[in-house]
């Protein structure tokens, strides 16, 4: 068979139903679904970055802190904190903060006082811890620096950041579920437009079934029909939902905030939501075919 | 002898309601031609549908080919179907489809290649002498054209049996005698005819032909004929 008499042949069976769409305002449908399912899963998708890096962020980083009024007494807990921590083995490195960055910081919170001097300002000193079970760690490191002095605390980050990871967790969580049940509800609509277009070309069906065509030929007609309208339905939501997606990244890039910041797409990320109009193709496509199959086996 | 259709004790029922057919008993032979006659609401395109496997009898044996069709497992079905072609009652051409499209779509079904299928469909509308409305709708044809185009899309595959319901029902006399004509050219390229009429004086028209009649949902064989093989038969017969 040449490649023009393959095309010919493609031709005439396509023109087996009539031009135009078969499927009703599916298409229409589908756009809507395709742009909050790409949203929604955009949305997921950075979430999970941000609770990831947010969570690898936190997970080994303690802070320890010399609550001393007396300037001498604080620098000299800070040294000797300093010297105790280098020889824990569960210390990966440690950075004093230099009071001069603190106050820095804190001006804009307590004013020109806080640089005086006259305020006492904790003495921090940030921990990043080796890998492994934060909780024991900062139970032995708090151990160690009560011996020094009852003023020194020690604070892992994950404990006061931990609800807001959990908080990003959930909606990522929400956004997931979101995108499920945008393809139930987008295979329930191939289902019920396929039984319609179904219904609509039954006498052109009834003849082929009675000239011998198989189900699977005939269901090949409408699965392609609404394929292609689910194809055009669905690059129709993706792009406007990938124009939403660019403006609001835009937006919270120019937030600042390294939170806020932390919600990304990865390359991976980019890749799923790509898929995700082509999924809904192979959806529609599959819902098409079992549902037109269906209705044929019903047939003698 | 071998019998191209067999129908032994078949009875059909739709519903509730009594039987349609009942104990319907006959043999069509290869190369034969059949008029089906009755009453109108007798049971003549009820009959036909169980021959060209659209409907399945209630009870009963229906051989076709030499195999069991009832008992079939139905993705056997579309290979017989094509064996079989058929001209409804109501023509049912597919409106949105042009005479070319509609005539060729048994070749298509088969997945006979375009280049053969373009050469058979050209040839076989000059043989229904509408060569020049090949792109036309059916919408855009009159009764006897559409009956032409029907005719045409039940005979281009080549079936081993045509089956016709009431083929002369909305034609005049003189097209009601073309249309035997064509039929009876079929008839002699080795094709089974079987035509359901209620038109008793077109079935004199066909020289050899075999009559059935139905009464009620029963079957009745005025001529005897069906008991013996067709002349037709009989005459290519070693
Ligand atoms: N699909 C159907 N459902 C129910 N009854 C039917 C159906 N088709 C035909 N009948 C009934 O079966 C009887 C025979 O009809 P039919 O086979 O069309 O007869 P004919 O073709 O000889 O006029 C009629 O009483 C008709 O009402
Ligand atoms: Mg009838």
């Amino acid at each position: 068979m040449t490649g023009a008499d393959r095309r010919a042949a493609a031709a005439a069976r396509h023109r087996l139903l009539p031009e135009g769409r078969v499927a009703g305002p599916m298409p229409w449908v589908i756009a809507i679904m395709m742009f909050l399912t790409v949203l929604a899963a955009a949305a997921g998708l950075g979430l999970g970055t941000a609770v990831q890096s947010v969570g690898a962020e936190l997970a080994g980083r303690v802070t320890v802190q010399i609550v001393e009024a007396n300037a001498d007494r604080r620098e000299d807990y800070s040294g000797r904190a300093v010297r105790l921590l280098r020889k824990s083995p569960d210390v990966r490195t440690l950075h004093p903060v230099d009071p001069a960055v603190l106050a820095d910081q804190i001006r804009p919170w307590l004013g020109e006082e806080a640089v005086s001097g006259d305020l006492p300002i904790p003495a921090l000193i940030d921990v990043e811890l080796t890998p492994g079970s934060t909780q024991a760690k900062v139970a032995r490191l708090r151990a160690i620096l009560a011996t020094l002095s009852p003023s020194i605390r020690i604070e892992p980050h994950a404990a006061f950041l931990q609800p807001l990871g959990q908080l990003l967790a959930a909606l990522g969580g929400l956004a997931a579920g979101i995108v499920l049940l945008m393809a139930v509800a987008t295979a329930a609509i191939v289902v019920l437009a396929a039984r319609a277009a179904h219904d609509s070309h039954r006498g052109t069906i009834d003849v082929l079934h009675l000239m011998g065509a198989t189900d699977v030929q005939i269901a090949r007609l409408f699965q392609r029909r609404i394929g292609l309208d689910a194809l055009f339905g669905g690059l129709l939501g993706f792009t406007v939902a990938l124009l939403v997606i660019l403006l609001l990244g835009a937006r919270l890039t120019a937030t600042g905030s390294d939170l806020v910041g932390a919600i990304r797409l990865s390359w991976i990320g980019w890749l799923v939501l790509a898929a995700l109009p082509l999924g809904g193709v192979l959806l529609a496509t599959l819902a098409a075919r079992w549902t037109v199959l269906r209705s044929l086996g019903r047939l003698l | 002898m071998s019998a191209i259709v067999q129908f032994e004790n078949v009875g059909l029922r739709y519903g509730l309601d009594s039987e349609t057919l009942s104990d319907v008993s006959f043999s069509l032979h290869g190369g034969g031609f059949y008029f089906l006659t009755g009453a109108s609401g007798a049971g003549k395109t009820s009959l036909l549908k169980l021959l060209y496997l659209a409907q399945r009898p209630s009870r009963g044996v229906i051989r076709l080919f030499g195999e069991d069709v009832v008992t079939l497992p139905r993705n056997r079905l579309p290979g017989f179907r094509r064996r079989i072609g058929v001209v409804f009652q109501d023509f049912r051409l597919v409106p949105h489809l042009s005479a070319y499209d509609n005539i060729a779509l048994p070749l298509r079904v088969a997945g006979m290649v375009e280049a053969e299928t373009h050469a058979s469909v050209s040839e076989m509308l000059n043989w229904v002498g509408l060569g020049d409305r090949a792109d036309a709708r059916p919408a855009t044809l009159s009764g006897g054209e559409q009956q032409r185009v029907a005719i045409a899309r039940a005979v281009i595959a080549r079936p081993e049996i045509l089956v016709a319901d009431e083929p002369t029902g909305n034609v005049d006399a003189d097209m009601a005698r073309r249309l035997l004509t064509l039929f009876e050219a079929l008839n002699r390229l080795g094709t089974t005819i079987v035509v359901a009429t209620h038109d008793l004086p077109l079935i004199g028209q066909v020289e050899g032909a075999q009559m059935m009649r139905l009464d009620k949902g029963r079957l009745s064989d005025p001529t005897g004929s069906l008991r013996y093989p067709p002349r037709a038969q009989a005459a290519v017969a070693p």
